[in-house]
């Protein structure tokens, strides 16, 4: 019989891999669950969305910085005119004011009686008169609000200063010290990011290979193609599945932000636009952001594959997944522990360590300009990727396929036999 | 170790081989495997030789090791000692193109199309997918199953997924199938396809192994066989010869009930009502039948009887052995 001629010779390992790849990839991305995957994250923001807002307008109810007025109207009117004059230049600085409607018309209205029996909402109640104000309130509002209504009260008075002047500014290059303390802002912004990251996504490794033990497909896998090549197809069809859902993620935030930065900003009370740039530079910081997100999740993947494949049910995934969140938040800690001790031999330990690396060094590139370093660390890095791989497929084909080492008459017999072996005519 | 029937001829050409007399060049040769799982030895040094072209069936009752002598011939696991060449290589995932596999726990992609199935099937084994899915379609075509292309594995009968994983073995066109229990949970229709299936493999010059505890469908299809029991190979070789073993068994009916003639019957003869039965004797049949004829016996009816495959498995893997195995068999129909 002739050999089939469209048949490419023996695959090899990446091959092999590719294939193992390309059908993983197809099948998740294609699947509904991916849809609602990638609708998770929004899940969260919407709720932390909803609840900051209306915890916001809660406590917005809840704190006022309203100054009751309760002196007479043509006081009353000319302290407001104050207030609105002096908005422009000192904004929130200044209390809100508003007529207090009860005592309007009223000569014996209290204060004193009115603020104890907890009516309105006011942070205090100004009396008197222009000359002689007097704010009734609580210690601490008193404390806070004496000086500004003293303020209001004297331009109410009196016309001067009726103008300001414009404060120009002048923007000075930070110190040396400063810049380093500003940039561990970034560092940690980054690692944080990444470990959220791969939190999120790395976990989706560890069922993957139950589905072929649960099918039986491993079978078939394991007959055709190097258990390796099978672990590594996964792991490198998961990290793609990563890839995309990080840009889906990232084209909503970018569009979020598009729309609504300011009020982004306001809600998180966090500017990333005003985040300090890392030592290496923005774009570069992108890049070696991608390429160690893409080592932490296939460092991380190869472990929680191998954890994975050990398991027969998606049950035991599920109790395995407590504490392989745990070693996450440990590398985590370890990474973000080390982001001011730069030179250190703890440090350097988390570079060294594979699972730690990545976030160790994403955080250095924010700190430090040097690039050779990075260099170093990915090949590490990459060595652990395979040395974590071949050993998660021998440990799979040992304790699940039940595989055996190398017979003990192998040598000697083919020894004899290997001068006479003929070789498939094909 | 066990004493296979090429040892014993002792075979010329490339070391054993299961047929006698056999030039062609091994398909698969494997010698003195042995495999424990937790301690207990499921395979205790196998040997097994299947020259290219044959069809070969290796026949046990259930946890025999017959899945385990597979799968360790496959490079699926290593065995704990002993050797096996695949066409002359000892790693068989470097000829992974040339070989096809049906394991006995059927396994595909439930969410995944006939055609991606086996197409997904062959790219595992080096076909380019868009080779493999045309091939797949033209395979689902002849066999009946070209309206179900498009439709997904889930949607299918187990007869029908299990036709799928079949062609998707095939569709790389291997010189080598490895089937494992491939008539388990077929009905008889499917059965005599699938036997035809082989037959058409082997014609094309395909070496087909195949694991079954059904002795009818080795019979049928095999040149050779291997006879595991506990792990250990007792006979491996021709099924001719392993009905060879057993001496024709003569029926014999007469007319008359005494005379002389009775001394020329071998002592172990049984009677059975108005029959006589004994195994041929070693002098062959012509010295018996001149003294029934000389002491008038009255012949009324006299058959020789060549020794089937089960007789040569009770009489090889022992009677416990092949009670195992019809016991396996019937289940496996029900």
């Amino acid at each position: 019989m002739s050999l089939d001629q469209t048949i490419r010779p023996r695959l090899s390992a990446l091959e092999a891999a590719w294939v193992i790849a390309r059908r993983d990839f197809v099948a998740v991305l294609f699947s509904r669950a991916f849809l609602f995957f990638l609708l998770g994250p929004l899940f969260p923001v919407v709720v932390g969305g909803l609840a900051g807002a209306i915890g916001g307008e809660v406590q917005r109810e809840a704190v006022s910085v309203e100054i009751g007025l309760a002196m007479s109207p043509d006081d009353n009117a000319a302290m407001l005119a104050a207030g609105k004059r002096l908005a422009p230049q000192l904004g929130g600085a200044l209390p809100r004011l508003r007529e207090v409607p009860e005592a309007a018309g009223d000569p014996a209205f209290d204060a004193r009686a009115f603020m104890e029996a907890r009516r309105g909402n006011y942070a205090g109640i100004l009396t008197g008169t222009l000359a002689a104000p007097e704010l009734v309130g609580t210690e601490g509002q008193l404390r806070r609000w004496q000086g500004p209504v003293g303020l209001l009260a004297g331009h109410a008075t009196s016309a001067e200063p009726t103008t300001f002047p414009d404060v120009a500014s002048a923007v000075v290059t930070t110190s040396a010290a400063a810049e380093r303390s500003s940039r561990i802002q970034t560092a940690q912004v980054a690692q944080m990011l990444l470990f959220l990251l791969t939190m999120l996504l790395a976990g989706m490794v560890l069922s993957n290979l139950v589905e072929e033990k649960a099918n039986k497909i491993i079978e078939i896998l394991a007959a055709a193609i190097p258990m390796d090549a099978v672990f590594m197809g996964k792991l490198f069809a998961m990290l793609a599945v990563s890839f995309v859902g990080i840009g889906v993620w990232g084209l909503a935030a970018y569009g979020f932000w598009t729309i609504g930065s300011d009020a982004i900003t306001a809600a998180s009370g966090f500017d990333i636009a005003r985040l300090p740039a890392p030592a290496v530079g923005w774009p570069l910081f992108l890049v070696l952001g991608i390429v160690y997100f893409a080592m932490a999740y296939l460092l991380l993947g190869a472990l929680f594959l191998t954890i994975g494949a050990m398991a027969n049910t998606v049950r035991e995934v599920q109790t395995l997944s407590m504490p392989v969140t745990m070693m996450q938040l440990m590398v985590f800690f370890l990474a973000a522990y080390v982001i001011k001790q730069p030179g250190s031999g703890l440090e350097l330990a988390a570079i060294a360590f594979p699972l730690s690396s990545p976030f160790a060094m994403l955080a250095r590139a924010a700190m430090e300009p040097e690039l050779w370093t990075h260099a170093l660390a990915l090949a590490w890095q990459a060595l652990a990727v395979l040395a974590l791989v071949k050993g998660g497929s021998l440990l799979f084909r040992k304790r699940v396929m039940k595989s055996g080492g190398a017979g003990r008459v192998r040598k000697s017999w083919f020894a004899r036999r290997s001068a006479g072996a003929a070789e498939p005519a094909e | 170790m066990a004493v296979s029937e090429q040892s014993r001829t002792g075979n010329a050409g490339i070391g054993f081989s299961a047929i006698p007399d056999d030039a062609r060049p091994l398909a698969i040769e494997a010698r003195g495997l042995v495999k424990s799982f937790d301690g207990t030895r499921a395979v205790d040094g196998v040997d097994i030789s299947v020259p290219e072209g044959a069809i070969y069936g290796v026949l046990g009752p259930n946890g025999a090791g017959k899945t385990t002598t597979l799968r360790m011939l496959l490079g699926i696991i290593d065995p704990d000692e002993g050797v096996r060449r695949v066409f002359g290589h000892d790693r068989p995932h470097d000829i992974g193109r040339l070989i096809g596999y049906l394991p006995e726990e059927r396994g595909l992609y439930p969410s995944m199309k006939c055609v991606e199935a086996i197409a997904f099937m062959g790219a595992l084994r080096g076909l380019p997918l868009k080779e493999g899915r045309k091939r797949a379609v033209e395979l689902l075509e002849r066999h009946g199953l070209g309206y179900a292309a498009e439709r997904q594995i889930r949607q299918l009968s187990k007869g029908m997924a299990q036709t799928v994983q079949l062609l998707g073995t095939l569709v790389h066109r291997p010189r080598l199938v490895v089937l494992d229990e491939p008539f388990s949970g077929l009905d008889a229709i499917n059965q005599g396809k699938l036997e035809l299936m082989i037959r058409a493999l082997a014609d094309d010059g395909v070496t087909v192994i195949f694991s079954t505890h059904v002795i009818h469908h080795a019979e049928r299809l095999c040149e050779g066989v291997a006879i595991i029991a506990g792990g250990k190979v007792p006979y491996a070789g021709s099924v001719e010869a392993a009905r060879d073993r057993i001496p024709a068994q003569v029926r014999l009916e007469t007319r008359a009930r005494e005379g002389a003639w009775l001394a020329f019957l071998p002592p172990e003869t049984r009677r059975n009502g108005d029959f006589f039965q004994f195994a041929l004797p070693e002098t062959g049949i012509e010295p018996l039948l001149k003294g029934l004829i000389e002491g008038e016996a009255g012949i009324l009816s006299l058959s020789i009887e060549r020794a089937g495959l089960h007789d040569a498995f009770v009489a090889i893997a022992g009677e416990a052995a092949a009670r195992q195995l019809e016991a396996d068999a019937a289940e496996g129909r029900a």
